[in-house]
């Protein structure tokens, strides 16, 4: 069935949510932003959320929304004044994995079914700028794009109970960092002392959609290291700002 | 002055709620809340208190709780036979408690949560805009044997009450669940539709506040779609063809299709069923 897009519909009384072409892109993402941005821009914000995945848009309203055409016009009106050519600012985290095998538990797997060595698998992994797509799954579980295909495996068929906080997966071609532990089916290749979420802090994350990720490799010493200067807070991690 | 309660017992699952987390979907963080929210609405109109306080969610089964010091409470939702202090006392009235009182329930009659409110509402660490209890965001996710409850005990007693109100109580035993059409309804067949929305489904073993499942699937050959995002009430189709509704606790994205969304009510229909109990969805927009 062919749709026009944007094609907007409702998720109960409270969400409208703004559909775009079905594909995963660094081209969709921009223009998902951008009209994010302008989103933003022009409802008041403590009333409106607006979230966006690799195709959508959820715009959700804190009460009811009483005439649904009429909120549907400011929308399009909205992302009509979008400038979907314009960068999106943002940041570029330099992020420390340790690919130790006592961390990379699915490294060998990994190394044996696509027939790479370990190292091979550490330098394909931490070579790409990955894309943070958006936010979700566990709160601060980072959606990130641009995995090298060589490194693309299937999710594990029966998910483990526990996989640690700062465990580094892959699952299909995503590649992702469980911000807390959690029943996960990703393959596991390494573990980031980095923390992704602070419920006490506002905002809990300083992660957010259009932002970028770039791995680097330590050493189990390096990693004891970061771990302990991140709980006394004097870690400082690699941000750069980033047009895209 | 804040006053205490102490959790004698905790009941099956008991857990401080209020009206959700609104505005940290986009780092992840599920709404939570009340799952049913008329019910818990009544319970702090009872008590003249404003919609938003934290009420304690009792599900099933109740827990036992002494207070130390007066105040009021109410108690809206499922009819769990309640008791003050070993004798009866009734759902959806303003009851009064004094120190060493203990609220004690009894069987569970219709209904599958019951709220219970107190004046001025509970203290509950304020995480994220809001005092719900959720595993990883509050210090702790559900009410334990010996744990403390606190409330504000200033001069609560000559509040005004609004016991006079009428609670409805028709919904608790609702087998219609209203429903509007979800982001991907577009994808099924005729067949598929006539099936959703004509059939008797019952409600599965695998229900909490994140998700209830449906016992009986649906022929589905709709394959997962590219994840986005997702709601309470949002009903997902899984390639097997369950019927999976998201409830208040839900993740924020999901990747099966979303092919029907529950209106509020039809949330807090939901909310007060039990496994086994049939429900039918009516379309509410043509």
């Amino acid at each position: 069935m062919s749709r026009q897009y944007p094609h907007f519909t409702t998720m109960g009384e409270k969400a409208i949510l703004m559909e775009f072409e079905p594909e995963i892109s660094e081209k969709t993402l921009k223009l998902v932003l951008n009209y994010k941005n302008s989103i933003e821009n022009n409802l008041s914000q403590p009333l409106v959320e607006v979230i966006n995945t690799y195709n959508s848009l959820l715009i959700t309203y804190i009460s009811t929304i009483e005439n649904v055409y009429d909120e549907i016009l400011t929308l399009k009106r909205c992302i009509s004044e979008a400038n979907i050519g314009k960068n999106i600012n943002s940041k570029l985290y330099h992020i420390p994995v340790c690919y130790d095998e006592k961390f990379g538990l699915d490294l060998q797997l990994l190394a044996i079914q696509n027939m790479l060595s370990v190292p091979e698998i550490i330098r394909l992994h931490t070579t790409p700028i990955y894309s943070v797509y958006f936010l979700g799954f566990l709160p601060g579980f980072l959606y990130l794009g641009g995995l090298d295909e060589k490194l693309i495996i299937s999710r594990k068929s029966t998910p483990r109970l526990k996989v640690e906080k700062g465990a580094v997966g892959i699952g299909e071609n995503q590649t992702g960092i469980y911000p807390k532990s959690s029943p996960g089916g990703w393959q596991i290749i390494g573990n980031s002392p980095v923390n992704f979420f602070d419920k006490n802090s506002l905002p809990p994350s300083e992660y957010k959609a259009g932002d970028k990720v770039k791995f680097y490799a330590v050493t189990m010493e390096e990693y004891l290291e970061i771990s302990q200067e991140i709980s006394n807070g004097n870690f400082q991690l690699k941000v750069e700002n980033y047009e895209s | 002055m804040k006053a205490k309660i102490k959790v004698l017992q905790p009941g099956l699952y008991s857990s401080i709620q209020d009206l959700g987390r609104f505005g940290f979907g986009k780092f992840g963080v599920p709404q939570s809340g009340v799952m049913d929210s008329y019910s818990a609405k009544m319970c702090n109109l009872l008590l003249n208190n404003s919609e938003e306080k934290p009420v304690l969610e009792i599900t099933q089964m109740g827990p036992k709780l002494e207070f130390n010091e007066s105040s009021k409470i109410a108690i809206c939702g499922a009819l769990i036979n309640p008791k003050l202090n070993e004798k009866a006392v009734f759902n959806n009235q303003v009851i009064q408690v004094k120190n060493g009182d203990v609220l004690s329930f009894g069987k569970l009659e219709f209904g599958c949560r019951a709220y219970l409110g107190i004046s001025g509402g509970f203290i509950s660490d304020i995480i994220l805009n809001s005092s719900s209890w959720y595993e990883g965001i509050t210090h702790q996710f559900r009410l334990l044997k010996g744990d403390e409850l606190f409330f504000n005990s200033s001069s609560t007693f000559d509040n005004i009450t609004n016991s006079g109100i009428k609670v409805k109580t028709d919904y608790l035993k609702e087998q219609i669940v209203p429903v509007y059409i979800g982001p991907e309804f577009y994808l099924l067949s005729k067949f598929q539709r006539t099936d959703l929305l004509s059939s008797i489904f019952s409600i599965d073993k695998k229900n909490n506040r994140m998700a209830v499942q449906l016992q009986e699937p649906l022929l589905n050959e709709l394959r997962p779609i590219i994840t986005g995002p997702v709601l309470p009430g949002t009903v997902q189709l899984t390639p097997s063809g369950n019927l999976i509704v998201l409830m208040r606790d839900c993740q924020t994205t999901g990747g099966y299709p979303r092919i029907l969304h529950l209106s509020e009510e039809g949330i807090n229909v939901l909310s007060q069923k039990l496994a086994d109990d049939p429900i039918k969805f009516s379309l509410l927009n043509p």
